[in-house]
């Protein structure tokens, strides 16, 4: 009886991008970052998934949307380990896992109050000089922030 | 028209620094020419800085070229609220160079991003200022005659001083073991001990200014322990006279030792070093408009 109880919680796609193991917390900035109100095409979105992993997990399917590979990397900063399916004629074709990008243009803001950033009408840009510890450094004001201390745009 | 700014020393490499070095030694021989003459500089100086200003405008004016400018944001249009874009997309249309002084970190490399014309960063807050750097090793070149394996000892402020940063940084191709001499409170920031570790190059730090320190050094780099950098003024009254410079300490230094400082200096070198002849901070300021001119026609690729 429990077995058939259990039922999938999310529709397959037929093609698409499914977002598996994205933190609850992090899950609807991560629907920010992905622009995905900006989307005309199907979405489910789940929040507060039971994992086994991580407890409680958000997932994305996203119809007919392939991102591009600085598109996806924007989300490495808030979700590190989560892992992108690619998905078509309702067959997994590709597992992809995030990576940080060398540069983030416009994501980050910058924490020094003095930077030119934080006071012209203008894109943060960042290098990350460090992707194991994740380091970024501004471009502009060439100040360095810790991963603890992001804060995103 | 060809753009490559001056905005900060570390994108230059050794042979940029050699060769401006160079042209610094060739100016000073030929401080007056006509090599930018029907060129038109200007001079932004979003926040007053009168010694670096009258500096840059000697360099121009002894090449020949001709300035425009101002001299106070106050005056300007930014003081009604025109972004900084405007302001020098502008000003490319009018001159062939900019020089620019802002209050805002990262202002210049902005700058050089929109602008048509080269930029050279006059200051950008407590970031760069890359022609103070500059200034700084060929002083630091022409007394020692090399840039190589010097003993250089740092003493004052070295956790907002950018001079002290950016002289790290610029010093670090030349093989340069540094003493650094500093309150508790003011201590080299760690990113720049990473630096250093990074670059292998061993480095001292110490709470003490002392003959001691002295003695083992090429260079002596004095900066102003500023009141406002302190939380605790009773630690600012601790140290404020405790990193002062006078003619005593200098007895048994090195016969090669010389005294640099950015300036302006209030109570840190007793006034009767500057009869010393290893007292240099003055010489160093001239060097300012040697060093400036090598700039100049450095990014208007003049020859």
């Amino acid at each position: 009886m429990g077995v058939k109880k259990k039922e999938l919680k999310v529709a397959a796609l037929e093609n698409g991008t499914a977002i598996d193991h994205i933190p609850s917390e992090q899950l609807f900035k991560v629907v920010s970052l992905l622009e995905i109100e900006k989307l005309s095409t199907p979405v489910t979105i789940g929040y507060n998934l039971d994992s086994k992993k991580m407890n409680k997990k958000g997932i994305l399917k996203i119809s007919d949307k392939f991102f591009e590979e600085d598109e996806i990397n924007r989300i490495s900063l808030i979700a590190p380990n989560v892992k992108l399916n690619i998905i078509r004629d309702y067959e997994v074709i590709e597992k992809k896992l995030v990576a940080l990008p060398d540069e983030l243009l416009g994501i980050v803001k910058c924490n020094n109050p003095k930077c030119i950033t934080n006071n012209e009408p203008m894109k943060t840009h960042f290098k990350v000089i460090d992707k194991k510890d994740v380091i970024l450094k501004c471009q502009y004001c060439e100040m360095k922030t810790k991963k603890e201390d992001i804060v995103l745009l | 028209m060809k753009k490559e700014s001056f905005v900060s020393i570390a994108d230059c490499s050794k042979d940029d620094i050699i060769r401006l070095i160079g042209k610094a030694e060739y100016f000073e021989q030929n401080p007056n020419q006509k090599l930018l003459e029907g060129k038109v500089c200007a001079t932004l100086f979003f926040e007053p800085s009168t010694r670096t200003r009258l500096s840059f405008e000697t360099a121009v004016n002894r090449l020949g070229g001709r300035i425009i400018g101002f001299t106070d944001a106050a005056t300007t249009s930014s003081s009604k609220g025109e972004i900084l874009k405007d302001t020098i997309k502008m000003v490319s249309n009018y001159a062939d160079l900019i020089i620019m002084r802002h209050h805002l970190e990262g202002a210049a490399r902005y700058a050089a991003e929109v602008s048509t014309i080269p930029i050279i960063n006059a200051g950008d807050g407590a970031n760069q200022h890359p022609s103070q750097t500059l200034l700084d090793m060929y002083s630091i070149y022409k007394t020692q005659g090399s840039l190589e394996n010097l003993q250089i000892t740092l003493v004052g402020d070295l956790k907002y001083g950018r001079t002290v940063h950016s002289l790290i940084s610029g010093m670090s191709h030349f093989n340069p073991t540094f003493h650094l001499v500093a309150p508790e409170e003011l201590r080299i920031p760690d990113i720049y001990k990473q630096f250093m570790e990074s670059h292998n190059i061993p480095y001292y730090e110490y709470c003490d200014f002392s003959e001691k320190v002295i003695n083992q050094s090429d260079i002596l780099y004095m900066t102003r322990v500023q009141r406002e950098r302190f939380t605790d003024l009773m630690e600012y009254e601790k140290v404020k006279n405790i990193y002062v410079l006078n003619n005593k300490m200098l007895d048994t230094c090195k016969e090669n030792l010389r005294i640099l400082h950015p300036l302006p200096r209030v109570n840190e070198i007793a006034y009767d070093v500057d009869d010393n002849p290893k007292a240099y901070y003055f010489e160093q300021a001239r060097n300012g408009i040697y060093a400036r001119q090598a700039i100049i026609c450095s990014v208007l690729e003049i020859e």
